[in-house]
């Protein structure tokens, strides 16, 4: 649009010069046709009642002086052909002083230049007409010129008002790019308003997308807080549910119908497993997004944890040993850490087998803390694991022990919030390795 | 009767080709065999013979039918007649831009990498290829004793202080018959004051009128002349005898005449044509080696006096019906004085 004006301009531009030149150049030449016809007029007297002219040399030459011309002349008494060359055209009604016109003579194009006086001859009053004429080479040669000066004007407007418009739109769209920059590089969930500096022009725009990622936001935050409440009142029917089975089944002795009682045990464990990841998951996502920076302590918070699954290690007899914990210091939330903690203890213990043992160890290196879960169980399927921590992916090799498939997706969240991050390996003899590392 | 009448026409057509008048002409090469490339000149066959052999032995296969005329009736034969010349040579410039300036003239662009001075070419038609300034032709003998006049100043004087032994012994052109000597006339004339003084002045000695340069130079020569005025030093150079007088461009200003060549648009062969003009042009500039350029007194000229006649509408103005009459009326008011 802009480089269609822009050409459109420069071509009145083009038009305009070329046209106001070109009159000027024929202005030109016509004056030196009339100073020519006027020097003729100027040379003639009436000798003895006869007219006499005696042509001055400048007269014909001076239409000679810049450029090789073909020149014409004419000398008329009334009608009568006096000198020159008698079939050169005449200019039809004398209206003026001196007329001009272009014609062709010979098969060339011409410019002429015709002018009169009166006279008093012995057979009264005669009228003298002068007639100069002279071809077009030198005009055309500089209306060529001008043609190719106006031409250049033109285009040099053309590419200026190119470069103008470049600069401007650059300098109109850099905000831009700085804003869709900076909202680019966000992460998923930031949903925080845009502050970073616009032009006034573009204060609308800021505004709308501030207002649209508050509401974004709220619905968010609202089917969080829908799923948290949909998973609170999902589980205290669940445990009666449980606790109504396990009564059951006692009293069960059919085979067939005490196993049909311990599978709906088992889907409801299954079931109330997941509503209480649910719950933490969303308990996690609300606290990561105004994520408390506290000092923890990391390897005391590690002892502890390990401490509140005795119960649960002790019942599977696995062992759960901290070995060489390095007194670390972190910013962060510390129940969240926690929870992160547990989350992968509880799948040692989960998915490792009775008898063995689960190490715990605590180092730093590289500014980064790192605590490393081994156990000796099945380890983590090559296949699949860059699966694992996505939202319900559970391993092949978890068949027939309850989980959600949640817990490492709550663990990479949580690192996440940290700056952290979250990396599942196995050990080079057998059983998972799980490392999560900390910036100091 | 019907070989009468055949025979007849047969003798119209071979007069009437040519109804100029023709003063010499001479084939170079064989007529029969080739179209010969047609030349019509003011120049004699010797003068030009040179240039034609030297082309000639550039391109062996080309005739050339040279044909000599006066000046008046090379433009007639181009103008009036329509004849198929190829090329025009004169030394008249006016005529010579006259045909050009009413269109009889091809034009002509020679290539790029010859090197022409402006003064040469007009309208890319009609071309120089010669400088020949005209002087004055001195007799040694008639002048014996005398200082030799080196400009019209000094000429006025001498003739001035000696009448008695200048009376009836002064020559010019007569312009009403000689083309050549009414250019000089008036390009004298547009050029200084002097001129009509110089004219009152050989006006009183009963001076003689010619039409032609060679009877000037013969007269100076046999002792009837002591001085010609507006004779081409090119001519009495050629002269057998050279020892008789003296040839002196005269130091206030000597004009310069351009001898010069056009293809007309009647040329049936334009293409040979224009291949003999550049040929003719390379020859010449820009410091040719063209056998017409050897006039000993233009290298030894002082090259500010020398006034070259420009080619252009300026000349078309002493060929102007007016002018001329007004022109000849005053110089034989001048010259001829009874
Ligand atoms: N220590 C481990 N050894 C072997 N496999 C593991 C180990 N930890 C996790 N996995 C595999 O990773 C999968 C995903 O674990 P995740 O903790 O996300 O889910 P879950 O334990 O099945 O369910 P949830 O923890 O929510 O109850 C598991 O199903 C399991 O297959
Ligand atoms: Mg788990």
């Amino acid at each position: 649009m802009l480089l269609l004006s822009a050409a459109g301009i420069a071509i009145l531009l083009y038009v305009v010069v070329q046209s106001v030149a070109e009159q000027i150049a024929q202005e030109s030449q016509d004056n030196i046709l009339a100073a020519s016809a006027i020097s003729i007029l100027d040379s003639a007297r009436v000798v003895e009642g006869d007219i006499s002219i005696d042509l001055p040399y400048s007269s014909l030459s001076m239409l000679d002086s810049v450029t090789d011309e073909r020149a014409f002349y004419a000398i008329r008494l009334n009608d009568e052909f006096l000198s020159g060359y008698p079939d050169l055209p005449r200019i039809a009604a004398p209206n003026d002083a001196t007329a001009f016109q272009s014609t062709t003579y010979l098969g060339e194009d011409i410019r002429m230049a015709s002018t009169w006086r009166s006279f008093s001859t012995l057979e009264g009053q005669a009228f003298l007409e002068i007639s100069v004429a002279q071809t077009l080479t030198g005009l055309n040669q500089s209306i060529a010129r001008i043609s190719r000066i106006s031409l250049a004007i033109g285009f040099g407007f053309f590419l200026l008002s190119m470069v103008v418009a470049m600069v401007i739109a650059q300098t109109t769209i850099r905000p831009l790019h700085r804003l869709t920059g900076s909202v680019s590089r966000r992460g998923p969930s930031d949903l925080r308003p845009v502050a970073a500096p616009v032009p006034t022009e573009m204060a609308p725009l800021v505004t709308s997308l501030n207002s649209l990622m508050t509401r974004l936001q709220k619905s968010l935050s609202r089917s969080e807080d829908f799923i948290a409440e949909a998973a609170h009142r999902v589980r205290t029917p669940m445990a009666i549910v449980r606790t109504q089975a396990e009564v059951t089944l006692r009293r069960v002795e059919k085979e067939e119908n005490r196993q049909a009682v311990r599978e709906m045990i088992r889907a409801v464990d299954e079931s109330s497993r997941t509503a209480g990841q649910l719950l933490d998951h969303a308990m996690v996502s609300f606290r990561t997004d105004d994520l408390a920076r506290e000092t923890i302590q990391l390897d005391e918070l590690i002892v502890d944890t390990v401490n509140r699954l005795h119960p649960i290690s002790e019942l599977r007899d696995v062992e759960i040993k901290t070995h060489k914990l390095m007194r670390t210091k972190i910013q962060g939330d510390p129940i969240l850490v926690q929870n992160a903690i547990q989350n992968v203890l509880d799948n040692a213990v989960k998915y490792t087998c009775a008898d063995t043992k689960i190490t715990v160890m605590l180092d730093q290196s590289d500014g980064t803390a790192h605590i490393r879960v081994q156990d000796e169980g099945r380890g983590f399927d090559d296949t699949e694991i860059d699966q694992l921590l996505l939202r319900f992916e559970r391993g092949k090799n978890a068949n027939g022990i309850v989980g959600s498939g949640l817990g490492l997706t709550i663990v990479d969240d949580i690192m996440r919030a940290h700056g952290g991050h979250i990396i599942l390996s196995n050990n080079a003899g057998e059983g998972a390795c799980v490392t999560l590392s900390f910036p100091l | 009767m019907r070989h009468v009448i055949l025979s007849i026409v047969m003798w119209l057509l071979a007069n009437v080709a040519y109804a100029f008048e023709i003063e010499d002409r001479a084939v170079f090469g064989d007529e029969t065999e080739n179209v010969p490339l047609r030349i019509v000149s003011t120049a004699d066959i010797s003068y030009f013979k040179p240039i034609i052999d030297a082309f000639r032995a550039f391109r062996p296969n080309v005739t050339i039918d040279y044909t000599v005329a006066s000046s008046t009736e090379v433009m007639n034969a181009i103008a009036q007649e329509k004849q198929p010349f190829d090329i025009v040579i004169s030394s008249a410039m006016d005529l010579q831009t006259k045909l050009a300036n009413d269109g009889f003239a091809r034009k002509h662009t020679p290539p790029a990498s010859q090197d022409l001075p402006d003064w040469a070419v007009w309208n890319d038609m009609v071309y120089a290829f010669t400088q020949e300034p005209a002087g004055f032709v001195i007799s040694n003998a008639l002048f014996e004793g005398l200082p030799i006049p080196q400009n019209r100043q000094q000429l006025i004087s001498a003739l001035r202080q000696n009448p008695d032994r200048f009376k009836g012994r002064v020559g010019t052109y007569d312009i009403r018959k000689s083309g050549a000597g009414y250019l000089f006339a008036t390009q004298d004339a547009r050029a200084s004051d002097t001129y009509w003084r110089l004219t009152e002045v050989m006006g009183t000695l009963d001076p003689t009128l010619y039409c032609c340069a060679s009877e000037m130079i013969d007269d100076v020569v046999n002792g009837e002349l002591a001085v010609a005025y507006n004779v081409l030093a090119s001519y009495a150079e050629k002269s057998p005898h050279r020892d008789k007088f003296t040839i002196i461009l005269p130091s206030d200003f000597s004009i310069v005449m351009l001898r010069t060549m056009l293809i007309p648009k009647t040329s049936d062969n334009p293409i040979l044509a224009a291949d003999f003009l550049d040929f003719v042009l390379a020859q010449t500039y820009p410091s040719g080696v063209s056998p017409l350029l050897k006039t000993q007194s233009l290298g030894q000229a002082e090259q500010s006096t020398l006034y070259r006649i420009s080619m252009g509408p300026g000349l078309l103005v002493y060929l102007d019906y007016f002018k001329k009459k007004n022109f000849i009326a005053e110089w034989e008011n001048a010259i001829v004085q009874d």
